[in-house]
This record gives C-alpha cells, sequence and structure tokens, in this order.
C-alpha cells in the first residue's frame, strides 16, 4: 500500500506558482513566468500520472473493486463530531482521470500560450491566473466532501472571471466577464441551498460516507416530501442547478457563449475541457445517490442535457464566429454527458451510461480542447474571429489543417477515433433506457457532424479572402500542443474505460452495438457529406435553405433569443415591475416615515426650545412653583 | 419631655417664614450678593428646624445639632466660592446682575 499523502501537491503545486508569479512577475521578463508557470504545471502533471498508473494499475482495486482512498486529510472546522469540514484528497476512479485530464490539457494550454499570448500586455498575469485556475480545479475534482467542493467551484468561478475578462480594456470582455460571473453565481445559490439540504438530510459533507451504496445516507430523504418530490430529490435538483449553471446546461447557457472574449487558450482550457464539465463532474460524484435515492432527478438532468444539446446544436448550425460555433458545440456535448448520466443506472452493465459519460467527457476534453487551440492558431493567422474573413486556409496552414480535420472528424464520430466510441456508448445507453431521448442523441450526432465540417470546410477550403498579409503557420511551441492533442484525439477511444471507471468500480464488459452504432456513423457521414456539398466550393444552396427555413434560420442565428428573454424578464419585469415600485416604495414611504419623524422632533424642539433661557431665576420660579403644585396635589388630593 | 415655656409651633412658623423670605428673594432679586443672602436665610430655617426637633422630640440626642454645625459649615464653604465667582463675574460683565449670565441658553 503506497501512500498517497504526496498528492496534496498536484493542487499546492500551481498556487505557489500563482503566489509567486502574482508576487514577482513584474520584476523579470514576462516570458519567465510562462516558463515558470508551465514547469509547475509540468510537475503536477508528472505526479497525476504517477498517481493514476499507481491507482489504476497497483493499489486503487481491492478485490476487483476500486476504492475511494483518502489520500490526505485535515479537519478544517469541527462543528459537531459527525459535521466537519475537512479539506483533503480523495482518490476513486473519476477523480484520478480529473487529475489526468485537467493537468494534460493545462500543461497544453500553457505550452501552447507561450506562443499564442507573446508579447501581450499582461504576461505574466495571464500565466499567474492560469495557475490559480488550475489549483481551483484540481481542488475542486480531488474534494473530500461537498463543502470543500463548493469553495473550490467558486474559486474556479472567480478565475473563470478574471480569464475572460482578461483583456479588461475591451468593454465586451468586461461584460462578458461579469456576465459569466453573475450567471453561474446565480446557479451557485442553488448549489449552496442544495448542500445544505443535503447534509442536513443526511448529517454528513463526506462524499465517502454519502455516496456509500449500502450506507445510511441512501436510505434518508424518502419520508417528507415537497410538491410531490422527495426532499432529497429536491436538494439533488437544487444542486444540480448549480452544476448546470456551471455546465452551461439551458438555460444558464447564457454566459458561455459571451465568455469566448477571454483569450483562445483559456476558452480551450475553462470553456470547453476542464471548468465547464465540472457540472457533469458533480452529478458523476453524487451519481449513487443521484440513481438510487432521487431517480426522479436523475431523469430531469437526462432530459436538462438533451434538451441543451439539441438546442446548442442548432444554434452552432448558423454561427459565423468561430469560436461561437465551438462554445455551442461544446454545450451540445456537454448536454451529451449529461443526458448520459440521466439514463444511466448504478452498478454493472446498468451504469453504462455513467461509463459512457465520464468517458466521452475524457474524450471530448481533447478534441475540444485541439478545436479550440486550431481555432486559436486561425485567429493568430488572420488576426480575425469571424468565418466570413476566412477561406483556402489549408495552403497557408497545413499542420493546423490536419490537427483540425482530424479533431472534426473525431467529434463527428467517424471510427476508429476517440469521438466514435464514446459517442456510440452514449448512444447505446440511451437507446437501452430511453427512446426519445435516444433519438434526439442521434439527430445531434447528424447536426454535428453538419455545423463541423460546415467550419472546417468555411475557413479551411472556399476561396481565398484579401488578408493584410499571407496567413502564416504558427510557431512550433504552438503546433506541439497541436499535435500531441490530435494524437490524444486519435487515441484516447482505445482506453478500456468499462474496467477502469464505471458506477460501482467494478468492471463489466461490453461489446459494440452494432445496431446503434452503424446507423450514427451513417448519419455522421450524411452531416459531413451535406456540409460538403454545401461549403466545399460556395453554393446558392445555404443560402436558399436559410430563406425556405426563414424563422428557423433567424431563431437559430440570434440563438433563439434567450439573451434577450433574460434582458426582457430583468429590465421589463424585475427591473420596472418589481424593483421600481419597490424603489418608490422606498424611496416614499420608508423614508418618508423616517423623515416626518425627524421632522417632528425637529418642530417640536424648535417650538420648545425658548424654555431654555439661560435665566437661573426662571428655572427656579419653575422649580418651586413644581414643587408647591406637587406638594399641594400629595398632601389634599392623594391625600398621601 | 422638656417643658420650655415656647411651643414648638413658634419655631416652625419662624422657620417657615424665613424659608419663603429667602425662596422669594432668590426669585426675584437680581443682584447675585442678594441672591447669596437669601441661601443664608434658607440654610438657616433649615438650621432652626433642625434644632428645634432635636430638642422637642429626642432631647438625649445630638444628631440634630451637629446636622446644623455642618449645614453652617458648608454655608461658609459656598459663600466662599459663590463670592469667588461673582466676582469673575463682575470683571466680566461690569456688575453683578444675574440676568447677565445667561450663556447656558439654547
Amino acid at each position: 500500500m503506497i501512500d498517497f499523502g504526496y498528492t496534496i501537491w498536484i493542487p499546492l503545486i500551481p498556487i505557489l506558482m500563482f503566489l509567486f508569479i502574482g508576487l514577482t512577475g513584474h520584476k523579470y521578463k514576462p516570458v519567465i513566468s510562462g516558463y515558470l508557470g508551465t514547469l509547475g504545471l509540468l510537475t503536477s502533471a508528472a505526479l497525476s500520472y504517477y498517481t493514476a498508473y499507481q491507482y489504476f494499475f497497483n493499489v486503487g482495486k481491492v478485490a476487483g473493486v476500486y476504492e475511494k482512498i483518502i489520500g490526505f486529510n485535515v479537519t478544517w472546522l469541527r462543528f459537531t463530531d459527525t459535521l466537519h469540514i475537512d479539506l483533503g484528497t480523495l482518490l476513486d476512479p473519476i477523480s484520478v482521470m480529473m487529475l489526468v485530464v485537467i493537468t494534460t490539457i493545462s500543461l497544453m494550454v500553457h505550452i501552447y500560450s507561450l506562443g499564442y499570448m507573446k508579447g501581450e500586455k499582461g504576461f505574466a498575469r495571464f500565466y499567474a491566473v492560469l495557475s490559480l485556475f488550475s489549483f481551483s480545479m484540481l481542488g475542486l475534482v480531488l474534494a473530500t466532501n461537498i463543502f470543500q467542493m463548493y469553495i473550490f467551484w467558486e474559486l474556479v468561478g472567480v478565475s473563470s472571471y478574471l480569464l475572460i475578462s482578461f483583456y479588461y480594456e475591451k468593454p465586451s470582455a468586461v461584460a462578458a466577464g461579469k456576465k459569466a460571473f453573475i450567471v453561474t453565481r446565480f446557479a451557485d445559490l442553488g448549489f449552496l441551498i442544495g448542500i445544505l439540504m443535503l447534509s442536513f438530510i443526511t448529517g454528513t459533507f463526506d462524499f465517502k460516507t454519502l455516496t456509500d451504496p449500502n450506507g445510511a445516507a441512501i436510505m434518508q430523504g424518502g419520508s417528507a416530501a415537497f410538491l410531490g418530490l422527495s426532499v432529497m430529490t429536491w436538494a439533488l435538483l437544487l444542486i444540480f442547478i448549480g452544476g448546470a449553471g456551471k455546465s452551461a446546461m439551458f438555460p444558464l447557457h447564457i454566459w458561455l457563449p459571451d465568455a469566448m472574449e477571454g483569450p483562445t487558450p483559456v476558452s480551450a482550457l475553462i470553456h470547453a475541457a476542464t471548468m465547464v464539465v465540472a457540472g457533469v463532474y458533480l452529478v458523476a460524484r453524487l451519481f449513487t445517490i443521484f440513481a438510487l435515492s432521487a431517480p426522479v432527478a436523475l431523469e430531469i438532468v437526462g432530459y436538462v442535457g438533451g434538451i441543451t444539446s439539441l438546442f446548442a446544436a442548432v444554434i452552432a448550425c448558423t454561427q459565423n464566429d468561430i469560436k461561437r460555433v465551438l462554445a455551442f458545440s461544446t454545450m451540445s456535448q456537454i448536454g451529451y454527458m449529461m443526458l448520459a448520466l440521466g439514463v444511466s443506472g448504478y452498478g454493472g452493465e446498468e451504469g453504462l451510461g455513467y461509463m459512457a459519460s465520464m468517458f466521452h467527457l475524457f474524450t471530448h476534453a481533447m478534441f475540444k480542447a485541439l478545436l479550440f487551440l486550431g481555432a486559436g492558431a486561425i485567429i493568430h493567422a488572420v488576426h480575425s474571429n469571424n468565418m466570413t474573413d476566412m477561406g483556402g486556409l489549408r495552403k497557408y496552414l497545413p499542420w493546423t489543417n490536419i490537427t483540425f480535420l482530424i479533431a472534426c472528424l473525431t467529434i463527428a464520430g467517424v471510427p476508429p477515433l476517440s469521438g466514435f466510441w464514446s459517442k456510440d456508448e452514449i448512444l447505446v445507453a440511451a437507446f437501452e433506457h430511453n427512446k426519445f431521448l435516444f433519438a434526439i442523441e442521434f439527430l445531434v450526432a447528424g447536426l454535428t457532424a453538419f455545423y463541423m465540417f460546415r467550419l472546417y470546410f468555411n475557413v479551411f477550403w472556399g476561396k481565398d479572402r484579401h488578408y493584410h498579409h499571407a496567413p502564416h503557420e504558427a510557431p512550433p511551441v504552438m503546433l506541439f500542443p497541436l499535435v500531441f492533442l490530435a494524437i490524444a484525439s486519435i487515441f484516447s477511444g482505445f482506453i478500456p474505460f468499462t474496467s477502469l471507471v464505471t458506477s460501482d468500480g467494478e468492471a463489466f464488459h461490453v461489446g459494440t452495438e452494432w445496431i446503434v452504432a452503424i446507423p450514427s456513423v451513417l448519419i455522421g457521414l450524411i452531416g459531413i457529406a451535406i456540409a460538403w456539398i454545401f461549403y466545399k466550393k460556395e453554393t446558392a444552396i445555404p443560402d436558399k435553405l436559410a430563406s425556405s427555413f426563414k424563422l428557423l434560420y433567424k431563431g437559430s442565428l440570434n440563438k433563439f433569443y434567450i439573451d434577450e428573454i433574460y434582458l426582457f424578464v430583468t429590465k421589463k419585469i424585475i427591473f420596472a415591475l418589481i424593483s421600481k415600485p419597490i424603489a418608490w416604495f422606498d424611496r416614499h414611504v420608508i423614508d418618508g416615515f423616517m423623515n416626518s419623524i425627524a421632522f417632528v422632533t425637529n418642530f417640536a424642539s424648535e417650538k420648545i426650545k425658548g424654555m431654555q433661557s439661560g435665566q437661573l431665576q426662571q428655572y427656579a420660579y419653575v422649580f418651586v412653583s413644581g414643587v408647591v403644585i406637587l406638594a399641594f396635589v400629595f398632601i389634599y388630593l392623594l391625600k398621601f | 419631655m422638656i417643658n420650655s415655656g415656647i411651643p414648638l409651633q413658634y419655631f416652625l412658623v419662624l422657620a417657615a417664614i424665613m424659608f419663603f423670605v429667602g425662596v422669594y428673594g432668590f426669585i426675584t432679586r437680581k443682584n447675585l450678593i442678594t441672591i447669596l443672602m437669601s441661601i443664608e436665610l434658607i440654610l438657616n430655617s433649615v438650621n432652626i428646624n433642625f434644632v428645634a426637633f432635636n430638642k422637642y422630640l429626642y432631647p438625649d440626642k445630638l444628631q440634630g445639632h451637629f446636622f446644623t454645625l455642618f449645614v453652617i459649615a458648608v454655608a461658609a464653604c459656598e459663600a466662599a466660592v459663590a463670592i469667588a465667582i461673582i466676582i469673575n463675574i463682575f470683571r466680566r460683565f461690569n456688575n453683578i446682575d444675574v440676568e447677565n449670565v445667561d450663556e447656558m441658553k439654547y
């Protein structure tokens, strides 16, 4: 048995780097802070890989079941003997897998940014906050209890805010940062209330106790009911609201497209691969309790995921900003993961959806980070985000072209790339449990292939645009992460997730379901083919289609007016109908009451102040007359 | 009970008259010295009461006499302080009219 106490250093190294770079970054050349941050992350990554190796292949498995191991633990706040808040590291299949994902992607982004952010103002600040983010995210996945998770959850939100509004001189970036922070903060309110309810029901924060399938926590919560749902269901739904906010689930997704105002590597790291899957991770972390004591909540998770994935895929088909297409694609894929959790049961082959969700999380992190970094290379070359400014780039950017193509094929689910395997598992799980959600996902698979290849053909094929200068291929320091992630995208599908990451820790076997796999590949290919016909050469077909489906096209182009609805609700309803009357009430009634008290006091004092004349004899006169009158009263009227 | 011939009521009436004369003087006179004299009148009327009650009600005790001695001592001190204050007021206002001293009004 090896001691996993060292795992505390995996998050600690980035926070030390954050402090060091943040405090001393202005003293030396900016590029050194970049190297320092990268070095710190490299150490963390090495430790994570070592941990993963030890956990999965040496010590994690006890009698065929992967156990939850507490690597490190300190009690931070002790309220009672059972209710205390700890800080520590928890190792189980999903947290170890997330360690690998986060450190890998973060390391790649660190390396990539050395080239991408070169010469930017605030280079040291960028690396400092990137380290802060890595720390928060690693702390989040390693959390031993739900309260620690909440702390790091907020830290992740803060670092995301700092990175989105990195270009703080640009008003749109500042607005996007605020929007992301406020929207997720509102969702986190649900999370906090959910935590309080859950810990009230079960009497513990600890994940190990909470998710023990034979433990007391699972048995609780069926007793009391509110509006037809058990209290446990409500608690888990509230927690899911927090997860939905972070994971940009409909209708809390509005911040994610705007978050693309941040630097592209940040989008790759935070808004594609790691932070936005925190919601999925949260549900997976509490999966036992979801599946065993609140199946209704789990079903809702599945439907929210399904709706989001369809909704986002439709929008992605018409967006012109290259990063926004990827943002909506991310939403759609996270919807997939949520849906997979929603259609999963607990234990054995029933837990296929859980495994598929984690599998897709892993592969998606690789190929979506690749797509974003590729988009970064394109933006770096043409200095524009807009697809209409791009075209024919395959001649100028050969490496980016190939890696981007691999990523597009992966997300489209072409075998044998990794996206095929993970998406196939999700579709199988959906097929077995819920035919309606399966139909949605099947459609989304086709849409995904279509919009990704619309992007690909528009950018790399088609006519050359008028570029200010000939686009140039990215420097090697940016190409290395692209190539690395491309290789990861190709081969990560062969990782045997069924034996590593399962809902109950036990391995199970699942074959490829050809009845699902073949149609899903076919619809992917059809999507690619349609994109090929529409966009490889510029044709009039898309415009014609757009005008014949005008309503759908308009709606999709404007993101179905969700932002406008939010603005309408906040400005026209909340501000105008609630806030303004309340403000009026405050200003006129409450303030008026207080002002009138002050006025009456003032008025009365003004009237009676003449009594204080300063004339000693007057006082004495009043005093003596008072005594005489009182004496008279006491003696003759009250007869003392 | 000692029969001294003069009833207690006489002393009390005298003291009451002295007291109200003092009060009247305190309220109506404007000259600070006269006010001080009025206060002395009030104090002395109280002294008479003390002594009279002591003599008539508890002839074998001495508290009333001692209280009176204390009042006389305190009155002497008070007169010294009051005259010091009156001298300062005179330096400031060039007279000792009590109506001038109204700094402490609203």
